[in-house]
């Protein structure tokens, strides 16, 4: 087994390595000089090369990456072209927006689609079932877009309590406010994000549920601890639905990327101030150490979630021996 | 003593069903899925639509009438106007070439690069140019899709064929992996063990006994490519990185977005036609799944 985690820590260094390499090559395909990007009009070709020099733009491609590489790797992502900010810095500032609004988000979907998910598969055809697939399809092939602009104009715009546009109200801290009423505002606030990504994941994550148990639930043991006249209670909740609940941990896995990278539409359709609007603001300026840093920052923890996934299935099922 | 021949022969025209075609088969099976043969009806129509918007669209897609501004669904104006007085169903029917044909050309460039990449590492599986074929894919899905194909689309010049092929050249890992997969059940069957036995080559192997085997799964997976290429294509169009002219469902959206309070049918209906259109390729590529594989009992 220890032969196995080393194997796979290996394979998760050569994908970061080429997740650096794929990072930094989309960026230096793009037409345009990012010397100009900088200058104006009155730039002399001397002050462009001092810049150039002072960027290391003079350089072949395969120094630039390695000292790229290099220093990401000391966590120095470099700085902003556009504000001169240290770009771990601007991320950094941004992560809690993020992270705040996918955590409860992941949490919600969670806590809903495990007993929809176990419900629809045990009932197996039944209206129940057939009302959530269908509702997991329709959210499967709504565009999320879409979605949050109809909220906001049949809730979001007739609802005085909701807010639209935001992550809270200025002023309203815990420095000047109780917690109730810092609670109360970030709800406002969060209302209608919340409901879109809700929606999205709630889908794949019940089909995903209701796959996974009616798996189980079709599976010998589970016909012979209703032969043995277990209450069938007991059946779905002891016996079949923990064993279902395997493969959702290794979704847990692929949960940290987007619990880091959040949602540049969601963000950008409700102004939330997360890393998705940074980055897409960084794209439309291309602010280009923001994008290779987002990028692979993305990349980076999906590549991690993935092998805490696995991990994580080592550990919760005993039944898988690698060698 | 007359009648025996008769009645024998009657039976035996009654136990010999026709032979029914694998097409034939797939196509009875498919119908049992309502939701799926509904779905098929709306894209041929929706399909057709795109064919002949010329000929169906009231008005020019960018016909600017600006005393007809902002005007809400009417009789002359079915879906409504937008800022220019432009006709928002005339929009949408000029609109439907792009979003359909990007989700077309896309699934079909995600589904070679898939299908060729898998098969080449199924082929090897086991060897070095698998190990360096399956580490690119999964490098490439690694990334965060969107954020993606919004960096590579923003620093590319905006035309059709580059969001097609940026879609389609970042949404082919995981038909990569499924088409892999299938090599590595297919060459342990016995009629691939068979076919070697008897001296077939390797290519006729690959394209005959193996390939052509995996089609049911890469349809599905194909056709549900498809609403997902349109959802990303409307997706960047809605994020202002679409076409414009003609205006591609998503970037009507975009158009409308700013409007919402006082004309809320600008992004209403072209989100409409985003959503049935992916609905309806994800229920056909469900009925398919469905219809396509012999062992499915339902």
């Amino acid at each position: 087994m220890s032969g196995y985690i080393i194997r796979r820590f290996l394979q998760m260094l050569i994908l970061l390595v080429g997740i650096s390499i794929l990072s930094f090559s989309i960026m230096h395909l793009a037409p345009g000089n990012p010397v100009d990007l900088m200058t104006d009009r009155t730039a002399t070709p001397e002050d462009k090369a001092r810049i150039a020099a002072l960027y290391g733009f003079d350089q072949p491609i395969y120094v630039q990456y390695w000292r790229w590489v290099s220093q990401v790797v000391q966590g120095n992502f470099g700085r902003s072209f556009q504000t001169g900010q240290p770009v771990l810095t601007m991320i950094l500032e941004r992560l809690p927006a993020t992270l705040l609004l996918n955590f409860v988000a992941m949490l919600m979907v969670y806590l809903l689609s495990i007993p929809i998910g176990i419900i629809s598969a045990v009932k197996q055809y039944s209206w129940f079932d057939h009302v959530v697939t269908f509702f997991a399809f329709l959210g499967q092939a709504m565009p999320s877009f879409w979605f949050a602009l109809l909220l906001i104009y049949f809730v979001g715009l007739r609802n005085p309590f909701i807010q639209i546009s935001g992550m809270s109200t200025y002023g309203v801290s815990l420095s000047t406010a109780s917690l109730w009423v810092v609670f109360r505002d970030r709800i406002r606030y969060m209302i209608l994000p919340l409901a879109v990504l809700g929606f999205g994941s709630l889908a794949s994550v019940t089909r995903y549920m209701r796959a996974s148990m009616l798996e189980v639930v079709n599976q010998d043991y589970i016909r012979t601890a209703r032969a043995k006249g277990l209450a069938e209670r007991k059946v779905v909740l002891k016996h079949a639905f923990r064993n279902a609940l395997l493969p959702i941990v290794t979704l847990i896995g692929f949960e940290l990327p987007i619990l880091f990278s959040g949602s540049v539409v969601i963000e950008t359709i409700f102004s939330w101030p997360g890393i998705g609007l940074l980055a897409w603001r960084a794209v439309l300026q291309r602010d280009y150490q923001v994008v290779m840093a987002f990028n692979l920052l993305g990349a980076t923890m999906m590549v991690i979630g993935v092998f805490i996934a696995d991990m994580l299935y080592l550990v919760v099922d005993p039944r898988i021996k690698y060698d | 003593m007359e009648r025996k021949p008769e009645v024998t022969a009657v039976t035996t025209e009654v136990v010999m069903p026709k032979e029914e075609t694998y097409l034939s088969m797939v196509w009875r099976r498919f119908k049992r899925h309502k939701l799926a043969v509904v779905s098929l009806v709306i894209l041929v129509l929706l399909y057709l639509m795109a064919i002949f918007a010329p000929y169906l669209a009231p008005y020019h897609y960018s016909e600017m009438q600006l005393d007809k501004a902002l005007q809400p669904p009417s009789a002359e104006h079915l879906f409504g106007t937008d800022r220019i007085g432009s006709d928002i169903l005339s929009r949408i029917i000029w609109g439907s070439r792009i979003s359909l044909s990007v989700g077309f050309v896309a699934a079909g460039i995600a589904l070679t690069l898939g299908t060729i990449i898998g098969s080449i590492s199924g082929y090897f599986a086991g060897t070095v140019i698998d190990d360096i074929l399956m580490r690119f894919t999964e490098t490439v899905a690694a990334f965060p899709v969107m954020f993606l194909l919004l960096t590579v689309i923003a620093i590319l010049p905006r035309s059709t064929l580059n969001i097609m092929v940026v879609i389609g050249a970042t949404s082919w890992p995981n038909l990569a992996r499924m088409v892999r997969g299938q090599f590595l059940s297919l060459r342990e069957l016995d009629y691939v063990e068979a076919a070697k036995a008897l001296g077939a080559t390797d290519m006729r192997i690959v394209f005959v006994h193996i390939l052509l085997n995996s089609m049911a799964p890469i349809i599905v997976s194909a056709t549900l490519r498809i609403g997902g290429a349109i959802l990303a294509e409307s997706g960047l169009a809605f994020l202002g990185l679409g076409v414009v002219s003609p205006p591609s469902w998503g970037t009507i959206i975009n158009a409308g977005r700013p409007l919402l309070r006082q004309a809320p049918w600008i992004m209403g209906f072209p989100g409409l036609f985003i959503f049935v259109t992916v609905l309806a390729f994800n229920y056909v590529g469900d009925g398919l799944r469905d219809a396509l594989d012999p062992r499915a009992t339902r």
